[in-house]
């Protein structure tokens, strides 16, 4: 340190320019390695501190690789992870031409009411997934409403999983997608136009490869997505057994945490592929937006909007029903042999002793998590995208960044309690505060709101850095006055899906909640536990209509406020 | 200037002088797998009887807060777990994470319900069933069974559902009951049987007899507390308790070792083999601990007592790694392709 300071005192001396770059990559290289540090603290360590267990038996002695053994000489693991990856990739291979085509007629087309649709592509993630789960029962299960729909397949196994899974899946794709669509540089089409280049030719070598790292993102956060889930297969999988309820049957239903950890192991298989893939992509990609670029506004076309806007109406309609079925539902008095209606459900004190008290709780967190997640996460994404310094470092925190997204939250929350409530850990002062529950909440959606933050940031020209560094303006001048306005919807985007998340989550949190901290998530799980399923669909309507007003402010602040902010988009 | 600081300064004072009233009590944190309703007249009673002792409840279902329980081992944060299943007390007992306690009165209840070996650390408090829940609206005309062969019925194909064993305590005691009465052989051959008309073994214990409620199924093997309170908020099914009888586990208290509060504690532990603390549990389950305590809550089986099977408790624990693998290899590796 003493020797950095006589460093930067001699360069004081000699040259007032060397004296910027001596000074910018200190408090860059001391902002890394503090980003680091967090990043291994709320991500690395509590993994750690679960995952280490698989090399032990479940009385704490080191048995090497015996577990992993026993594991693979079960007779399901074949089966269950065989189901895993099926359901994973139909899931994805439904999911994401949805997600584009959603995505690319919000953002690249003149349809009306695009608000509308977005906020409707969305609603899966303003519910707790429980939701879902009691919505399709109530539709399509046995007593369901549309029952004859089913042709006499049963709801409960892959076909539930694969039809809920993509419904919880759609919005994390789309919210990729629009981010990835949303900068375009508006030059390419005039002159493939100019040139009489034919629309499905500009749309194959101009808007694909746009969005190609989008898409390869979006099929990632996707694939792992539905992999990790545990919840859709718990309620609605029936008898078919994936990874993630191995986990679940491991750890909950046996307390075997050596076990519970092995399958964790064979979860985080697809991230580290996601990471390596996410690296070859990004070596190819090219800053679309240059400082050059004149931002490109669609056109109206007719066929092409009418076809765009039927397929909206199809999925974001759907969408809206399901779910309106489980609001309805959570009004009527006992279903489905008394269907009259009746507001007791909502007096939720009858079932859940601390009454209202865990909604309160749940906003708290949220709040707490999206504006201190947020910050966190978009400074993070910056300083590992656009500076130049220590590349093995950001590469660490690169890839640490994008584990959460693999970690079932199970493994997240049991690591947490490991860690966090080890006798000789410090930090166990925070234990079942809601200190922990945000920090771990933050932990657990880190990576999407990560891959977000990095689709915006790549799309804005290195030239940005390098005309400031000329200029001599240090990085963080250009992140405040720069960089910051300009990926002001993304990081707003970020910190809606923080909130968003953090009102739904419940597998990591399961663990973690304090008596004083229990959350509107978690009173669902119990009040579905209990029976109270009216009860439990009425929390989680209560739950999704507080996220849809946040997400709805969130547009009314992204036209009315950032429209000025915005505006050299539209020049 | 200075008025406004002394206005903060009484301010202040003003909000911290009712929590320093409240501090006289102090927390005694309960971690507990008792149902919702249970928490508030718990408390209420337990602080009555020792009024210097502030309830603080974490309640999950039974693995959850085990599992949470046992992860926490190094340094335990509850004073005390309530309401537990003895299966889950007995493996922390096996742990050393109980503190060695006998309440006074302990005496007096009924043998089954106190711990049997030395060190005395655990005390029952009430039995559950693992039970039958039989939607007569969806029947379509299968009878109502009274025996565990009824469910072989072939009508019955695809219709029931129970608790996996794996996943959820009451699983595995219907089928350790099934093992322990029937005897291994038949045991496994009545499962054989009943595996072709299962829809799904679901995640939870409770599940199943929601399932069965809501008509989504006709059979729903569950716990007896949760079919009682189904029908009690209008599902049309029956709860029933089949002829030879079934399988039954209990729920526990226990003081957890290295508990700061543990005076306090011990008054707890006491209060709950009291007469009044028995009183509390029988609105939910009509097995208690206490013999002098008689209810039965409204919509429970009948015939339930009669019912439980001789069941030994730790023959349950000893063989739970070797039952469940001789499940798994029966009925998973080929129940995959059934949906």
């Amino acid at each position: 340190m003493s020797t950095a300071v006589q460093r930067v005192s001699v360069a004081t001396s000699s040259f007032a320019e060397k004296r910027l770059v001596v000074g910018e990559r200190h408090v860059a290289g001391a902002l890394i390695i503090a980003l680091c540090l967090v990043l291994v603290l709320i991500i690395a360590l509590p993994l750690w501190a679960l995952l280490s267990k698989s090399l032990e038996s479940s009385d704490g002695h080191f048995v090497g690789l015996a577990n992993f053994v026993t594991y693979a000489t079960t007779p399901t693991l074949v089966s269950s992870l065989f189901n895993s990856l099926t359901i994973a990739s139909i899931t994805t291979v439904i999911v994401i031409p949805l997600a584009f085509f959603y995505a690319y007629a919000l953002r690249r087309s003149c349809i009306p009411w695009k608000g509308a649709f977005y906020a409707a592509a969305l609603v899966p993630v303003f519910a707790p997934s429980l939701l879902s789960g009691l919505a399709l029962i109530y539709v399509f299960g046995n007593q369901g409403l549309l029952k004859s729909w089913m042709m006499g397949a049963p709801l409960y196994g892959p076909i539930g999983i694969v039809v809920a899974e993509s419904l919880y899946a759609f919005p994390h794709a789309v919210l990729i997608l629009v981010t990835a669509l949303a900068l375009s540089d508006g030059r390419l089409r005039e002159a493939a136009e100019a040139l009489g280049t034919t629309r499905r030719r500009m749309f194959w070598t101009i808007t694909l490869p746009g969005a190609r790292y989008g898409l390869i993102s979006a099929g990632f956060v996707v694939f792992t997505l539905v992999i990790t889930d545990f919840g859709i297969p718990k309620v609605i999988g029936g008898q078919f057994s994936v990874l993630a309820t191995d986990a679940y049957r491991q750890v909950v239903g046996q307390q075997n945490f050596p076990m519970g950890a092995v399958v964790g192991i064979i979860l985080l298989v697809p991230a580290v592929v996601a990471y390596f893939v996410d690296r070859a992509v990004q070596r190819r990609q090219t800053a679309l937006l240059s400082a050059r670029a004149v931002p490109y506004v669609p056109q109206p076309e007719r066929k092409r909007d009418l076809a765009l806007l039927t397929l909206a109406m199809a999925i974001g309609g759907t969408i809206i029903a399901i779910y309106g079925t489980a609001v309805w539902g959570s009004f009527v008095r006992y279903w489905p042999y008394n269907l009259s209606l009746t507001l007791k459900n909502y007096d939720f004190s009858a079932v859940e002793p601390s009454g209202w008290e865990p909604y309160w709780t749940s906003l708290q967190l949220a709040f707490l998590t999206a504006t201190i997640g947020t910050a966190l996460i978009f400074t993070g994404a910056y300083l590992i995208e656009k500076l130049k310094f220590f590349p093995v470092l950001r590469g660490f925190a690169q890839f640490l960044a994008m584990l959460p997204m693999a970690v079932p939250g199970l493994v997240l929350g049991l690591g947490y309690v490991f860690f966090f409530n080890a006798s000789w850990n410090p930090l166990g002062l925070f234990y079942g505060t809601l200190t922990i529950l945000v920090v771990n909440t933050i932990a657990h959606f880190y990576t999407v709101g990560h891959i977000t933050a990095l689709t915006s940031l790549k799309q804005i020209d290195r030239e940005f850095e390098t005309v400031s560094a000329s200029l001599q303006v240090p990085f963080w001048s250009t992140f405040r006055r720069v960089t910051v306005p300009i990926c002001l919807p993304a990081i707003l985007d970020i910190a809606v899906y923080i909130f968003v998340n953090a009102l739904t989550t419940v597998s990591a949190v399961i663990f973690l909640y304090g008596a004083d901290t229990k959350l509107a998530s978690i009173a669902i799980v119990h009040m579905d536990e209990a029976g109270a399923v009216a009860s439990a669909a009425g929390m989680a309507t209560v739950i999704m209509l507080t996220a849809i007003s946040v997400k709805l402010l969130h547009l009314f602040l992204d036209r009315m406020v950032l429209g000025r902010l915005q505006r050299w988009r539209y020049r | 200037m200075k008025s406004w600081f002394t206005s903060c300064v009484f301010g202040a004072i003003a909000l911290v002088a009712p929590t320093m009233a409240m501090a006289q009590k102090t927390k005694v944190t309960i971690y507990t797998a008792l149902e919702n309703d249970q928490l508030g007249p718990f408390k209420q009673s337990i602080e009555k009887a020792v009024p210097e002792a502030e309830v603080v409840w974490v309640r999950d279902s039974t693995g959850v807060i085990t599992a949470r329980f046992l992860a926490e081992k190094d340094n335990p944060r509850a004073d005390m777990v309530m309401g537990l299943a003895a299966s889950s007390l007995l493996m922390f007992e096996k742990a050393g994470l109980l503190e060695t306690y006998k309440p006074a009165g302990v005496d007096k209840l009924k043998e089954v319900f106190r711990d049997p070996k030395e060190p005395y650390t655990w005390t029952g408090m009430d039995a559950y069933l693992g039970v039958v829940c039989f939607n007569t609206a969806e029947a379509k005309g299968v009878a109502v069974p009274s025996s565990w062969k009824d469910l072989l019925n072939p009508a019955l194909q695809g219709k029931i559902v129970m608790p996996h064993p794996a996943s959820s305590g009451t699983g595995y005691l219907m089928v350790a009951g099934w093992l322990q009465s029937m005897g291994e052989t038949e045991g496994w051959k009545f499962m054989d049987g009943l595996h072709q008309n299962i829809a799904a073994y679901l995640h939870s214990g409770s599940a199943p007899c929601v399932q069965a409620a809501r008509g989504e199924r006709v059979v729903g093997l569950a716990l007896d507390m949760r079919g009682a309170s189904e029908k009690a908020k209008g599902a049309p099914i029956e709860v029933i308790v089949p002829k030879e009888g079934v399988g039954w586990e209990m729920e526990a208290s226990a003081i957890v070792k290295g508990t700061k509060n543990l005076a306090l504690s011990k008054k707890i532990a006491d209060w709950g083999v009291t007469e009044e603390a028995n009183k509390l549990y029988s609105q939910t389950y009509a097995i208690v601990a206490s013999p002098n305590v008689k209810n039965t809550p409204p919509n429970y089986p009948a015939g339930a007592e009669a019912g439980m099977i001789k069941n030994d408790l730790s023959w349950m624990a000893d063989n739970r790694d070797r039952v469940l693998a001789e499940w798994s290899k029966r009925y998973e590796s080929k129940a995959a392709p059934k949906n």
